[in-house]
């Protein structure tokens, strides 16, 4: 298996999604946040936001939201069993609230083996943008791919 | 809004009060698939994660990567957040116990804005970091 790094540059169809007061009660419940401010928008009135925060690892779901789910695997074509999640790095520039529609742009950026080709690394930036186009994160991943052959030499 | 600490407050070496979670459970991981709408069956189908080599399923390293998310935001409101990233240094199984915790690395003045660095981290029950990170706050 190798990945083929001409596709560094490769710019994904920006998709957008509504950021959903369910959708952050489930959030929290899963990651075992019970700050009120996530679920009542009465408490997070009270604590100064103009409506219930995204809490800040939530991006992840509202990136994962593309109604094109997988194309980084399918450009690469890689099996889901494969990856690994190597890093995650998040840049705040807005506060992101319920009902904000939030727009999504993935670009692969680099594309790199370790150990031989045992291992690959494909590193890839997300731009999210506000309803009125204002950016308010930056989001870089590095995803990694256990090459299946590297186990059989 | 809670009130954050002050910037003058803060010395480089303080420690953010650490979370104790209670054991990664199926069920946390099933949750954190549909909320976080991670759905890599590797997090909570033992079969797929068997053919692709695994004992058994393990955490979505997200789902770690907030909690270092809560350990910040527990400190200081999240509007004060400027920056989050960690780097997955070893797999989160089922079962295991991790601890959360946070140190103060630097302090400085950047774009009009007093900026704390911070070294933030998961780390299991046998001592080793599952997740080694760094957040920025900016403070008043």
């Amino acid at each position: 298996m190798q990945l083929d790094k001409k596709l560094i540059g490769h710019t994904f169809k920006p998709f957008t999604t509504t950021v959903e007061a369910g959708k952050i009660r489930l959030f929290c419940k899963a990651i075992g946040e019970d700050n009120p401010i996530y679920v009542s928008e009465e408490a997070a009135k009270k604590a100064g936001y103009r409506a219930i925060p995204a809490p800040p690892t939530f991006l992840t779901a509202i990136t994962n939201d593309d109604p094109d789910k997988g194309g980084l695997l399918r450009l690469l074509n890689v099996d889901i069993g494969l990856i690994l999640h190597g890093e995650q790095h998040y840049e705040y520039l807005a506060p992101v609230h319920v009902g904000d529609r939030i727009t999504c742009q993935q670009k692969v950026v680099d594309i790199y083996d370790k150990k031989g080709g045992a291992l690959w690394f494909v590193v890839s930036e997300t731009e999210l943008k506000d309803q009125s186009g204002k950016p308010v994160a930056k989001a870089k991943g590095i995803t990694v791919v256990r090459n299946p052959d590297a186990a059989k030499k | 809004m809670s009130t954050a600490p002050k910037f003058d407050d803060i010395k480089v070496g303080d420690a953010l009060p650490p979370l104790k979670l209670p054991p990664i459970s199926r069920h946390q991981l099933a949750l954190y698939c549909g909320g976080s709408g991670d759905h890599n069956p590797i997090h909570v189908d033992i079969d797929f994660a068997k053919k692709f080599g695994f004992k058994d399923v393990f955490a979505h390293g997200m789902l770690s990567m907030a909690f270092l998310g809560r350990l910040v935001t527990s400190w200081v409101p999240q509007t004060h957040l400027r920056r989050l990233g960690t780097r997955f240094t070893s797999i989160t199984w089922v079962g295991d116990v991790i601890t959360v915790t946070g140190k103060v690395t630097g302090k400085r003045e950047e774009g009009g804005q007093k900026l704390v660095d911070l070294e933030v981290k998961c780390t299991n029950q046998n001592g080793q970091d599952t997740l080694q990170g760094e957040a920025t706050v900016a403070l008043n």
